[in-house]
């Protein structure tokens, strides 16, 4: 069983908003989940795991494409917008609110 | 045309030889879905006008000589593939109204071939499930039993294509999503080499597990799809720069005997379906080998570690601000917290939960724990399959259960137990029905699995068919 608290903390970390009424089933759910995968800490692992294997995939610079190619049509997906730009509430605020 | 009995590559001769015309079938498609589809609701839209233009242009390329494989083909698209100027909704609220702004890699390949897109099918919201039964616009039926679940999450584009309403589809697999509905629908899935199909234009659940594949009703035509669909793309950072080579058949199959022993959860008769497809093999000259791979038993646990890690943070994009659903209120907390309440109760249980495994304190026991499993799981896959040409499973230890049987969120996940190993390693693998079983007097279809080493698909084709061969006889 997972507290109410730390399902509200995890809800704030995603961004999940959820109400009291849910906080006891989510709780029950997610506590469960959790005991399914708790067999994974009997797995015996190497101390140190290897570095993955990677290659560089990134394009060499030089201009990508003629600028505003698809502006518009990647602005017209957004839910609130002013001119060329998406409108979003105020991010940065100068009183400390909490 | 018999849909029932069609394949792609029967059309593709009856296409070329003007027995009907590409208008002729798709009209024969479209007529079968207005029939059947209001029942069974594979398909979250129905693309009429455009599927009968596209065909009159695929009639067009059959007339000038100039068509190519799938050109005049129709086929159902999974909801969570990008498709330019369409809904793409990854059966979500979410993206209800949302509007595709590009071509998905793979339906710019398709559109290039001239294929005709029927309709986008149901899943489960944001592919998150096994049932299909978390879509937010309703379940979809299995063909065989409409009481019963069709298999998730591609479980519109199985049944699609098991009750004759497409030729072909497309679906995505992240942890059995098209192998299972498959082998509940009784077609083949294919689920690719990780890298192999790109995943430009895929809405993302779990990154380093998805895989766009296909369906089809038989081996030949998956791998027709499949041919069609591979391939290098410079706009997919994963995507492989080479095609799988292929391997010299051993005729040797493995068979991880412990992992489907006594208290595994499997239905003896679903087992006894696996060891009759085996026998029916050995008899076809192939050798079987019990193989050890002790990993396996936590395979389960890693993928529902990294699956929901991953698909925290994949989920993360979807705020109210660029795209999709969106709340206005007071505060850009507010926004987000608003905007994010129209995920449904799977999706948020997976944030949650991953959002867990990777918050400080818990990142080590849980994600990297599953990190340094999952390199486990690769390591054996791959030291076994240097001996023996593919490993055989199952596909599901159960049946298709009855919707809400499987309410408790686990008790589905626990029916993963075959597919997810194979998501975990990035190997391909293959359903092939083989054999049926019984639930309350209706037949059901049983699907075996086969995996075979990276790039070895083609091994799984040549398994696949000899499958099917036994089957016939």
């Amino acid at each position: 069983m997972i507290s109410k608290e730390d399902i509200q903390g995890l809800a704030k970390l995603a961004r999940l908003e959820l109400s009291d009424a849910d906080l006891p089933t989510l709780g029950g759910e997610i506590g469960h989940i959790l005991a399914f995968v708790e067999v994974i800490q009997k797995a015996e692992v190497p101390a140190k795991t290897s570095a993955p294997l990677h290659r560089n995939v990134m394009r060499e610079d030089g201009t990508p494409h003629e600028g505003n190619l698809h502006t518009e049509t990647l602005l017209s997906a957004a839910p609130a917008r002013e001119g060329n730009r998406i409108m979003v509430k105020q991010v940065i605020s100068r009183t400390r609110k909490r | 045309m018999e849909l029932s009995q069609l394949t792609i590559a029967e059309a593709r001769r009856a296409l070329d030889s003007k027995e009907y015309s590409a208008l002729e079938l798709t009209d024969a498609y479209l007529e079968a879905i207005a029939r059947k589809d209001a029942e069974l609701h594979a398909y979250l839209e129905v693309w009429a006008e455009s599927a009968r233009a596209e065909a009159r242009s695929a009639d067009e390329r059959i007339a000038a000589g100039s068509a190519q494989t799938l050109t005049g083909i129709p086929l159902a698209i999974k909801d969570n593939m990008l498709i330019e100027g369409r809904i793409a909704s990854a059966a979500s609220k979410m993206l209800e109204h949302y509007s595709a702004s590009y071509d998905a890699s793979v339906v710019r390949t398709l559109k290039d071939h001239g294929v005709v897109f029927l309709g986008r099918t149901n899943m489960d919201e944001f592919a998150l499930g096994s049932s299909t039964e978390n879509s937010a616009f309703g379940p979809t039926k299995n063909p065989h039993d409409a009481s019963r679940i069709p298999g998730g999450t591609s479980g519109g584009s199985t049944a699609a294509v098991a009750a004759g309403l497409a030729l072909g589809a497309l679906g995505s697999d992240t942890g059995g999503s098209i192998r299972q509905p498959s082998a509940f629908c009784g077609v083949v899935g294919l689920k690719p080499t990780y890298g192999a199909v790109s995943r430009y234009g895929l809405i993302a659940a779990a990154s380093s597990l998805d895989q766009i594949g296909t369906i089809g009703k038989n081996v030949d035509d998956a791998a027709l799809l499949f041919g069609a669909i591979a391939g290098h793309d410079t706009k997919d950072g994963t995507s492989l720069r080479e095609k799988g080579s292929g391997r010299t058949m051993k005729k040797k199959l493995g068979v991880p005997r412990a992992f489907l022993g006594a208290g595994m959860g499997i239905e003896s008769d679903m087992k006894a379906r696996f060891d009759e497809t085996l026998t029916r093999l050995k008899g076809d000259g192939y050798t079987l080998v019990d193989v050890d791979l002790p990993s396996l038993a936590y395979a389960l646990a890693a993928y529902y570690i990294i699956n929901p890690a991953e698909v925290s943070t994949n989920l993360a994009r979807f705020d109210g601000i660029r795209y999709g659903h969106s709340v206005q209120a007071e505060t850009i907390h507010e926004v987000y917290t608003h905007s994010r309440a129209a995920f449904g109760p799977e999706v948020q249980r997976r944030i949650l939960v991953g959002t867990f495994v990777l918050s400080s304190g818990y990142a080590d026991a849980y994600y990297r724990k599953a990190r340094a499993v999952r390199d486990l799981i690769r390591a054996d896959l791959s030291k076994v399959l240097e001996e023996v040409d593919a490993i055989a499973l199952p596909t599901s230890p159960v049946a298709p259960w009855k919707f809400g049987e499987k309410a408790d969120p686990t008790a589905m996940y626990a029916a993963d137990i075959f597919t997810v190993p194979v998501n975990l390693a990035g190997t391909p693998a293959i359903s092939v029905p083989s054999g049926s079983v019984v639930r309350d007097g209706v037949k059901l279809p049983v699907g075996f699995q086969l995996i075979a080493g990276h790039g070895c698909e083609e091994t799984l084709f040549s398994i696949g068919k000899d499958v099917e061969k036994g089957n016939s006889q």
